[in-house]
């Protein structure tokens, strides 16, 4: 009994990720800018890795396997928004953006 | 001397969680792990020296069960609504980048309320503008102006929930003050100053 419930607790959450993982890749292809694909190339996998890593901690617990989830999804945490941030900046100053898709630009309005 | 050592005391919890993450890496936490962590905590906050963080020396335990409850109930909903938009049919992207003028003053709550909106799916930090703390930020599928007041008055309450978990004692009088004023006035909560007294320049 105690198999058949942790393989369903790791079926429904590797699939999870991987559903966020194919999202992430669809967006990467149909989202029309850079700074909109940031979105999908950063954002969705931080569930998935989520979900991935709670799979672990769950089937194989044990205190050393959770300190190293939290450790990860921590960092995880912290870098993914740096990462974003940096390729966003970057493409926001050297122009590469459609102005046609934003219905609002306060940062060209701050700019002056 | 006694500045130094007010220094030091001050840096004790970063120090702390330097031995912390490098027994966690092992993951036992036994004698040896904790005396090598310190050790290299010594190490690493010699040799990779960095200004000092100004902690606030506040925290409530409550307020920072419910801020991260809510961060990741937030992550989930929004991973949920972004991937919808990437394989759904029919998405026009409408984005935006919208300027959150933020009411605290401490760089260190700044950051926090950078990093807890930008690793919610949907948004992403543009800019930051540090001397008046203004958040810039691009956010996708927003269409009109209700829909990005309600994305600020979601930043704003973010900013709260960091400050009520673990910001100073001024920064928390300084957000419910700030908050009653705008009230009082019909501001728009977190609009730039200088959109709300005329038309942008």
């Amino acid at each position: 009994m105690s198999a058949l419930w942790s393989d369903v607790v790791t079926a429904v959450l590797v699939l999870l990720a991987a559903l966020m993982c194919l999202a992430a890749g669809l967006g990467l292809l149909r989202f029309p800018d850079v700074l909109t694909r940031l979105h999908s190339a950063t954002k969705p996998q931080i569930l998935g890795l989520m979900a991935v890593t709670l799979d672990i901690a769950v089937t194989n617990f044990s205190v050393g396997t959770l300190t190293l989830v939290l450790a990860i999804v921590l960092f995880q945490a912290l870098t993914a928004p740096m990462a974003a941030h940096l390729v966003a900046r970057a493409a926001y100053v050297t122009d590469h953006l459609r102005p046609d898709l934003l219905v609002l630009d306060e940062l060209r309005d701050a700019r002056g | 001397m006694k500045e130094r050592l007010g220094g030091a005391v001050n840096q004790l919890p970063l120090f702390l969680g330097l031995v912390l993450l490098w027994a966690a890496l092992w993951g036992r936490f036994s004698w040896l792990n904790l005396v090598t962590g310190a050790v290299f905590a010594a190490i690493v906050s010699v040799v990779f020296y960095l200004p000092a963080v100004q902690l606030s020396g506040r925290v409530n335990l409550w307020r920072s069960a419910w801020l991260f409850g809510k961060l990741l109930w937030d992550i989930g909903r929004a991973s949920v609504n972004v991937a919808w938009l990437a394989v759904g049919p029919g998405y026009t992207p409408t984005n935006a980048i919208i300027a959150v003028h933020l009411r605290t003053r401490s760089d260190l709550i700044l950051t926090w309320t950078a990093v807890a909106t930008s690793i919610v799916p949907g948004s992403i930090v543009v800019d930051i503008e540090r001397v008046d703390s203004t958040l810039f930020l691009h956010v996708i599928n927003m269409h009109d102006t209700s829909e990005t007041d309600r994305f600020r008055a979601s930043v704003l309450a973010t900013e709260r929930r960091i400050v009520m978990a673990f910001g100073s004692h001024e920064d928390v009088e300084r957000v419910s003050r700030v908050q009653n004023e705008e009230e009082r006035l019909g501001i728009t909560p977190g609009e730039p100053p200088e959109y709300t007294n005329g038309a942008p320049s």
